[in-house]
């Protein structure tokens, strides 16, 4: 089947703005979204420029905006799509060529809520940290996160204010907070109470709808701001 | 423009009504400072209210205020209540429904007289 892409294009060093490129390339129908810009670079135009790497819907490298909406490249198949499917960058963040963004201050507010296990207590020789199936399952499903920013750029609290700590940082923070066997929920609760925290959440639901780990999302969200009202995890 | 859904939508209708009553409420204390300069200019102003285009912004006003209460009380509860960012959308709906419910009645007891009649 013939399908036609449109796609944002731009590239600083030669671009004073922003334009649409057209290309129409010849796909089966489940063939993926990637495969069509595989299509578009390798046999049309080699100067397109995106991000992917495992192409499995598990690294997140190729979180784009597909008709309106964020998604990952490599889990949509074209038969889902329109046959016109308009290609943009995520929102939100400085483009650096074409599809691909600066995913930098994302990174950095990522880093800023200790996205890993603290626990300074001495271990017992031998043991495991071990938890029951009860407080394993508290945090299920923000371990799922795959740092796409689909949740993040598809926010408009973080279009309006960039310093917002943003829907993915508190999935990751949420991971932890309620882990049994973490000692730093009280500090990562801190720093989300800070004004670019997580009282910017405007609950507006977009981040649920652009997971594409199906991570609830506003579940999470209301899960931390509930424990930094009632002072309980 | 991102397509967002019925939480986009809501989102932006607290963000429109939110200002547009801010609006209204800096307009109000502006007219109601001029009491004052004097009862002459304030009566002036508040005869002006009788306009059918103030008359029609009075209903406007009361649909936003009424919108923007209803859905902080949605956000609140998506916010406090352990099952409300399941049930969002059926909240949306059902403030949906309360506000038709309300302001059917109001618009109708504030401007149904003076619209009829210039109809008929």
């Amino acid at each position: 089947m013939k399908i036609k892409l449109q796609i944002k294009r731009f590239n600083p060093e030669k671009d004073r703005a922003p334009w649409w490129g057209k290309y129409e390339v010849d796909v089966e129908p489940n063939d993926r979204l990637l495969d069509a810009l595989h299509e578009v670079k390798w046999r049309q135009d080699g100067t397109l420029a995106f991000r992917r790497s495992c192409a499995h819907g598990v690294c997140g490298s190729d979180a784009m905006k597909i008709n309106g909406r964020n998604r990952l490249a490599c889990k949509e198949l074209v038969r889902n799509l329109s046959r016109t499917i308009v290609v943009e960058p995520l929102m939100g963040f400085r483009v650096l060529k074409d599809l691909i963004v600066d995913m930098e201050p994302f990174f950095k507010k990522y880093r800023q809520i200790h996205p890993y296990l603290v626990n300074e207590d001495p271990e017992e020789p031998g043991r495991e940290r071990l938890q029951t199936p009860a407080e394993r399952s508290r945090f299920e499903d923000t371990t799922k996160c795959i740092l796409c920013a689909a949740c993040t750029t598809a926010c408009p609290s973080f279009w309006t204010n960039p310093d917002y700590v943003g829907p993915a940082s508190i999935v990751q923070a949420h991971r932890f907070i309620f882990d049994s066997r973490d000692r730093a929920g009280a500090e990562r609760l801190h720093i989300l109470n800070e004004s670019e925290g997580v009282w910017r959440c405007r609950t507006v639901f977009n981040c649920a709808e652009a997971c594409p780990r199906g991570i609830d999302v506003p579940k999470a969200i209301a899960e931390v701001k509930r424990a930094l009202v009632f002072k309980k995890i | 423009m991102y397509r967002g859904g019925v939480g986009q939508f809501s989102y932006l209708l607290h963000r429109v009504t939110g200002v547009g009553i801010l609006l209204f409420l800096l307009v109000h204390i502006a007219d109601t400072a001029l009491i004052c300069l004097g009862p002459g200019y304030y009566n002036r102003i508040m005869a002006l209210y009788a306009h059918p285009v103030f008359k029609l912004s009075e209903v406007a006003l009361f649909a936003a205020v009424l919108f923007h209460a209803l859905n902080g009380i949605r956000v609140f509860l998506v916010d406090f209540w352990e099952r409300g960012t399941v049930y969002h959308k059926k909240l949306f709906y059902l403030e949906a429904i309360v506000f038709f419910v309300v302001m059917v009645p109001v618009a109708y007891k504030m401007v149904g007289s003076f619209v009829l009649g210039s109809l008929f």
